[in-house]
């Protein structure tokens, strides 16, 4: 048994299965952030004093770390055109590069991370720390997830490429606009927590 | 090579594929939409059952405040009921539980993944879900939601205690069980979330040609609404969770505020948490879930009222449109359940006005379908003795929740049995009657056999009169201003003492409920191997999965189904028949 409109697209509402799922995912993707900024917000109003990022935590890290992640958000778009124009190779240099840079975030989060711990400042030492915790871990997070699955398109997923190049085309569509929501989470954890 | 060759020539092998699935991938790790729906109707049914047990036990404490239990109660063993005589801890265990259970577990579950994954592809003449796989991974989330939730109870200091709303900062300063209930909730929250991106995915996209959103039976949108709340509503609270246990876990502070005094001593926390974030970031989410649990009912009441009483749903559009605008409204209303927290008179009147303004589309679509009724030649099944009843019990329900829209009648009722009484009207004699009159509906396609009507109606008739011999005296052991929070249902206060005995016919209530469960237990299973066999359409009803065989074979429809008219074209004048099926030209 097929379902239908997974790789051609529904006349009426011109899109396929896939496209709605990932806007779908995305949008509940927005309601737990927003979560996390909201209680971000009522805490530091509440607080008698809140610390500015940049006193506790490295800013020139953050901005590294930002346009690793920007340069990634454009390596997967190039992904994705190669696949557009059919050129496989070009796409697994580019996808290889996302996962790359991917990586590159996540170690440098990890001496971010350790850094912190061994100066002994933890989510239980004030709740600035306790926010900039669980924000960029949930997000490093997120991170780890898209290159899980770029991961997975870039080896044995891309196999579909050879019997259907659209279905696989459309695949590294999805798992990149979850890529750039990724990038646009974090665009705005930085200023949050390291600039303000 | 165009992509239609390339989808048919991959597909042979997959079909052929298809033929040889052995019993563990045809019905455990099953990616067939009714296979997952019958997991899901199971195990949410399963769980009912298990939520409805904790419950009794509560009930015989509340009934007989310190009587020892005979029997089951040694057998709970001596952390929980010492000699029979159930300690205060393990009746807080039990409330919270029940109420988790029978929400998160139960009602959604069989409401949403059971009949939503069973009936929501066949009505609108779907192959399968959208994501058969994403589909798999929810059910099996669900499980390992279930299953970490009931392995709290065997935790030290047993399973979460603080309310199925695990409050802050009571619960973060709670024993093990409370880290277990979170990482249950994310799991159950995971699993809600593939499901409802999945139902949004599958009503939009697979619906069968001519199918228009106006054409959808009621049953459909219900779903469709429904999947939109789950979508949005339930990150916050995962938010929430992980929150949580940042605080029990890592000891931070989202929620504990600075210099909190725990039995005498200051807690150790670095503070500046706010413990009402918690309760807000959980109302964010618990109001729509209310809707969640109400509208899939509705929309099996809607089916069953429609196809029994021979006629089109009366103001169908209007009824979708105050759908519609429901489940919009469910979002800004979350703060009625917070007035008892002081938050001043501003936002006490627009949550106020919101809860006031969302009566109405309720009233609306209640209306709508007890004037359905009118006129109309009713056939008086059990699913449509289920349905029919499920009016008054939820208009009792709702009716009784305006004074707790109010701030100032909600203030004195709050904390009391009201609110139990209330809220139970609406989701046990309404939703889980709504569900019941889904499963004796819906129980032929899904078998191919009809349940037993005699049983069936012993079933309603002892579960109606019981389930307002449990819920009614809860009004007026509210009224009378007792709390919902005492373990001992008032014994040791006076001014409880003129209404306490009614706790006693409350508890025989919810006991004689529990024996008028077991012909519905029995039918359910008697039926599979002796009930009346049936056709496709046993109940001549118009919507298209009464179109496809019973029970469906993998893939559902001998050729895809396409809709001609309207889904509820009953009595149609002029016609041969009294339906006319919308599959039919």
């Amino acid at each position: 048994m097929d379902i239908p409109y997974t790789v051609e697209i529904r006349r009426d509402t011109g899109l396929t299965n896939g496209k709605i799922g990932i806007w779908l995912f995305l949008a509940s993707e927005v309601m737990l952030f927003g979560a996390l900024f909201a209680s971000y917000i009522l805490i530091r109003t509440g607080a008698p004093s809140w610390p500015r990022g940049d006193t506790i935590l490295d800013v020139r890290l953050a901005t590294f770390n930002t346009i690793v992640l920007i340069a990634s958000s454009v390596t997967m778009v190039m992904a994705w055109a190669s696949l557009m124009r059919s050129r496989f190779g070009t796409f697994r240099i580019y996808m290889g590069g996302t996962i790359l840079l991917g990586l590159v975030f996540l170690v440098v989060k990890y001496f971010e991370y350790t850094h912190k711990f061994h100066d002994g400042l933890l989510p239980s030492t004030n709740n600035f720390l306790a926010i900039y915790f669980t924000l960029t871990g949930l997000h490093g997070l997120h991170v780890l997830g898209g290159m899980v699955v770029n991961a997975y398109f870039w080896g044995p997923g891309a196999k579909l490429w050879k019997t259907n190049p659209t279905w696989f085309t459309n695949r590294v569509e999805h798992s990149g606009l979850f890529w750039h929501f990724v990038d646009l989470v974090w665009i705005f954890l930085f200023p949050t927590l390291y600039l303000l | 090579m165009s992509d239609e060759a390339v989808v048919t020539a991959q597909h042979v092998p997959h079909e052929a594929h298809h033929e040889e699935l052995g019993f563990w991938r045809k019905y455990i790790f099953s990616t067939d939409h009714k296979v997952i729906g019958i997991q899901y109707a199971v195990t949410g049914l399963l769980f009912l059952l298990f939520g409805f047990c904790l419950m009794m036990l509560m009930r015989w404490q509340l009934a007989y405040p310190g009587v020892p239990l005979p029997i089951i109660g040694n057998l709970l063993g001596d952390a929980r009921m010492p000699g029979g005589t159930m300690l205060p801890e393990f009746y807080n265990e039990l409330g919270a539980m029940h109420g988790t259970i029978m929400v998160f577990l139960g009602v959604v579950p069989l409401a949403v993944g059971g009949f939503g994954n069973f009936v929501l592809p066949l009505q609108i003449g779907a192959p399968d879900m959208a994501f058969p796989k994403v589909n798999m991974a929810s059910y099996w989330c669900l499980f390992l939601g279930g299953v970490t939730m009931l392995g709290s109870f065997f935790v030290p200091g047993g399973a979460a205690q603080a309310g199925w709303t695990s409050y802050a900062p009571l619960s973060v300063i709670a024993g093990t069980g409370q880290t277990w209930w979170l990482v249950g909730m994310v799991f159950l929250i995971t699993s809600s979330l593939l499901g409802a991106l999945n139902f949004i995915t599958t009503t939009i996209q697979l619906r069968a040609r001519g199918l228009t959103f106006m054409r959808f039976p009621f049953f459909v949108w219900s779903q469709f609404v429904t999947a939109f709340l789950l979508l949005l509503a339930f990150p916050p609270l995962e938010a929430a969770a992980f929150m949580q246990l940042m605080d029990r876990v890592a000891g931070s502070s989202f929620f504990m505020p600075s210099g909190l005094v725990v039995s005498g001593q200051v807690l150790d926390v670095a503070g500046g948490g706010n413990a009402l974030l918690w309760q807000h970031l959980f109302w964010f989410l618990a109001h729509p879930e209310v809707y969640v649990l109400i509208l899939p009912a509705m929309g099996i009441v809607a089916e069953v009222i429609a196809n029994n009483t021979r006629k089109p749903l009366w103001g169908y559009r209007s009824m979708v449109y105050s759908l519609v605008f429901l489940g919009f409204m469910s979002f800004i209303v979350w703060a009625h359940h917070m007035f008892m927290t002081g938050m001043g008179t501003a936002m006490a009147a627009f949550f106020q006005t919101t809860t006031m303004i969302i009566s109405v589309p309720s009233v609306v679509i209640l209306t709508a379908l007890i004037i359905s009724l009118w006129g109309g030649s009713i056939r008086f099944n059990t699913p449509m003795l289920f349905a029919v009843a499920f009016l008054p019990m939820f208009g009792i329900g709702g009716l009784t929740g305006l004074p707790l829209a109010l701030n100032i009648a909600d203030i004195p009722l709050h904390d009391t049995y009201y609110v139990i009484a209330h809220f139970h009207y609406v989701v046990a004699p309404g939703t889980i009657f709504g569900l019941f009159a889904g499963i004796y509906y819906w129980y032929p396609k899904a078998t191919g056999r009809k349940m037993s009507e005699l049983l069936g109606k012993i079933h309603f008739w002892g579960s109606f009169v019981c389930m307002n011999i449990v819920f009614m005296p809860m009004f007026i052991i509210g009224l009378a201003g007792v709390s919902r929070r005492l373990f001992d249902a008032g014994a040791t206060y006076d001014f409880a003492q003129s209404t306490i005995h009614w706790n006693v016919v409350s508890s025989w209530g919810a006991w004689a409920l529990a024996v008028f469960q077991l012909p519905f237990i029995f039918n359910f299973f008697w039926s599979l191997r002796k009930g009346e066999t049936v056709g496709e359409n046993p109940w001549q009803a118009t919507t298209i999965e009464w179109a496809a065989p019973s029970p469906p074979p993998h893939g559902n429809f001998a050729a895809a189904p396409q809709a001609y008219r309207g889904p509820y074209e009953y009595s149609v004048p002029g016609a041969a028949r009294d339906f006319s099926p919308q599959h039919e030209a």
